[in-house]
């Protein structure tokens, strides 16, 4: 049974895990998982039909690690800033740890300061203490807007 | 203005105007010249309407329309717009239904697209309805000829258009025979939607030579080495085109593999087995991108195989909507790997989200100059034929030369030469 402090440790995670995307601080963002850690975006669409198909699929820390290496040395994409919207903390006890859900909005904002809804949807995530500190087993982003905006280059 | 009236110095279509791009008027000619013209647009998989009663609505260029699987076991496809006051009639974007019935007024159509219900057509207790001449069969709804290739649909609106395997061509019906070699399951659909015009897409698939330039991912991690051999491939008319590449990626692991003579990019990915390609095919094709006038692309990247739809919005937008696919007898083990490798491609793909934003950064970027010209040399000048290696867009001019053909354009002509 979860209780008050749960929610706001929870919600602090959370806080931390937009901020570190925000900022653009991924190197430190990727330390917010565990080295199972699963970072997995996939589309409303996808999964009412049954399809496993995501939009991005990370299976651990290193794949994840990856991803960001691959955006700082590789990828050319949309130069935006994001700011996220988390609202609606759900909390769920599990053996080990926590399922959370929330509802997030994430806007980009090009150089010319305009801005626009990126994409809106929910996480459904597990979280587990790790050396007395809360990491996502588990971060599964279910994007309602599937039709991307341009591309997909910076984690939701 | 009219697409004739742009100046096309070359008859070879190394330079396109961009107005092309960008001019709505050209766009609505499109819709009527291109999209409703000579060519089979890709419809739809057999594999995602396997009942009868499945549907999926989809789009040919901006025209809304309904692909089923109808009670004769045939596929139909139809214009999703009302016979009688233009309402979408079938709202969902796939299902299984009986008949589709539109909200509206109620007027219902059967799997083959022919009205065969109308609510009050004799009024009510003699008063109202329709007039006594109304005739159900004048009014169904507009209907594509398909044609199925081993599994992959195709339709027009045209009323005289060469059989869909001569369209095709050799190497296209080669390449759909390869990839739908055997029963395939869907994994899944992605979409993008690109705030640019739907050509500059077209032309990017035709580009091979903006790969390792353009997409370092597969530069800096190994995946496209210089030394790989490629190419392209075209059909009779260079209409089409499908580019190339064969190495082994199994083989990257070595340090050695992995690094590529451009400076600081020794990197190493920290976990490569979304680079790994199971070979699944009897040739040594890991990267093949057939892209069909002129809608559809069917694409093998590695192991992950899909077909991109190209769906128009406006003169400024376009929708890719992705169909990805395994085989039926695909393991578990094979499943995650074709999810896994999945990552490469698609709108967050890591070897080709680039694209939307080149092309954004073009269609940004000529607003200004519609009078102005695209440069397309790179692999000659001249008639367009098979390219030996990937330092080519001359496939690029072979879709303009066909494009002008049925805009009624006659690039080089005296006319709108002189640019």
């Amino acid at each position: 049974m979860p209780m008050p402090e749960h929610y706001f440790e929870l919600q602090m995670l959370l806080d931390r895990y937009a901020r570190l995307i925000d900022e653009d601080r991924l190197e430190e963002w990727v330390e917010l998982f565990t080295p199972e850690g699963r970072y997995e975006i996939i589309s409303r669409e996808n999964l009412a039909q049954g399809f496993a198909l995501p939009l991005m699929l990370c299976e651990n820390r290193n794949q994840i690690a990856d991803r960001v290496m691959s955006l700082r040395k590789a990828n050319i994409y949309n130069i935006h800033t994001d700011r996220h919207l988390i609202s609606q903390l759900h909390v769920e006890a599990l053996p080990d740890g926590w399922r959370i859900g929330a509802n997030y909005a994430l806007f980009q904002t090009n150089q010319e300061g305009v801005s626009s809804l990126y994409s809106v949807g929910r996480y459904d995530d597990e979280v587990r203490e790790l050396d007395g500190q809360l990491l996502f087993v588990c971060k599964r982003v279910i994007v309602d807007t599937g039709a991307i905006p341009s591309l997909l280059a910076t984690p939701i | 203005m009219n697409p004739q009236d742009y100046q096309w110095p070359k008859a070879d279509c190394t330079r396109i105007p961009y107005g092309m791009y960008r001019d709505p008027d050209v766009y609505r000619l499109e819709q009527e010249k291109i999209f409703q013209g000579p060519v089979w647009n890709y419809l739809a998989l057999e594999a995602e309407i396997p009942n009868i009663g499945d549907f999926r609505t989809i789009e040919v260029g901006d025209i809304p329309v309904i692909v089923n699987r109808a009670r004769d076991g045939k596929v139909h496809a139809f214009v999703n717009r009302c016979a009688h006051r233009g309402a979408t009639v079938q709202r969902l974007i796939h299902g299984n239904a009986k008949a589709h019935v539109c909200c509206y007024h109620h007027w219902g159509y059967n799997l083959e697209g022919n009205l065969v219900g109308v609510p009050f057509a004799r009024g009510i207790e003699g008063r109202g309805g329709l007039p006594e001449d109304f005739d159900k069969s004048a009014h169904c709804l507009r209907k594509m000829r398909v044609e199925s290739f081993n599994g992959v649909l195709f339709g027009t609106f045209a009323e005289t258009l060469e059989p869909l395997e001569e369209f095709l061509d050799t190497t296209f019906v080669n390449q759909l025979k390869r990839l739908f070699n055997r029963p395939i399951k869907i994994l899944g659909y992605q979409r993008q939607r690109i705030h640019g015009n739907w050509k500059l897409y077209t032309d990017n698939l035709r580009d091979p030579n903006h790969g390792g330039l353009l997409h370092m991912f597969q530069v800096t991690f190994g995946i496209a080495r210089l030394n790989q051999t490629g190419g392209a491939k075209v059909d009779k008319k260079a209409r089409h085109n499908m580019s190339w590449a064969a190495q082994d990626m199994g083989k990257n692991h070595s340090d050695a593999e992995y690094s590529t003579p451009r400076e600081n990019n020794n990197l190493t990915l920290k976990d490569g087995s979304l680079l790994l390609y199971r070979k699944e095919f009897p040739d040594d094709y890991n990267l093949t991108i057939a892209s069909i006038f002129p809608n559809c692309i069917f694409q093998q990247i590695g192991n992950t195989l899909a077909v991109r739809q190209i769906r128009t919005k406006s003169v400024d937008e376009f929708e890719i909507f992705w169909t990805f696919y395994g085989y039926q007898d695909d393991d578990r083990s094979m499943d995650q790997h074709r999810l896994r490798m999945s990552n490469l491609v698609g709108p967050g793909g890591l070897v080709s989200m680039e694209d939307g934003e080149a092309i954004e950064i073009v269609h940004r970027a000529i607003a200004a100059d519609e009078d102005k010209h695209a440069f397309v040399e790179f692999g000659g000048r001249g008639p367009v034929g098979d390219q030996d290696n990937l330092v080519t867009e001359a496939p690029m001019r072979g879709f303009w030369m066909h494009y002008c053909e049925l805009m009624g354009i006659t690039p080089g002509d005296a006319a709108h030469a002189n640019a």
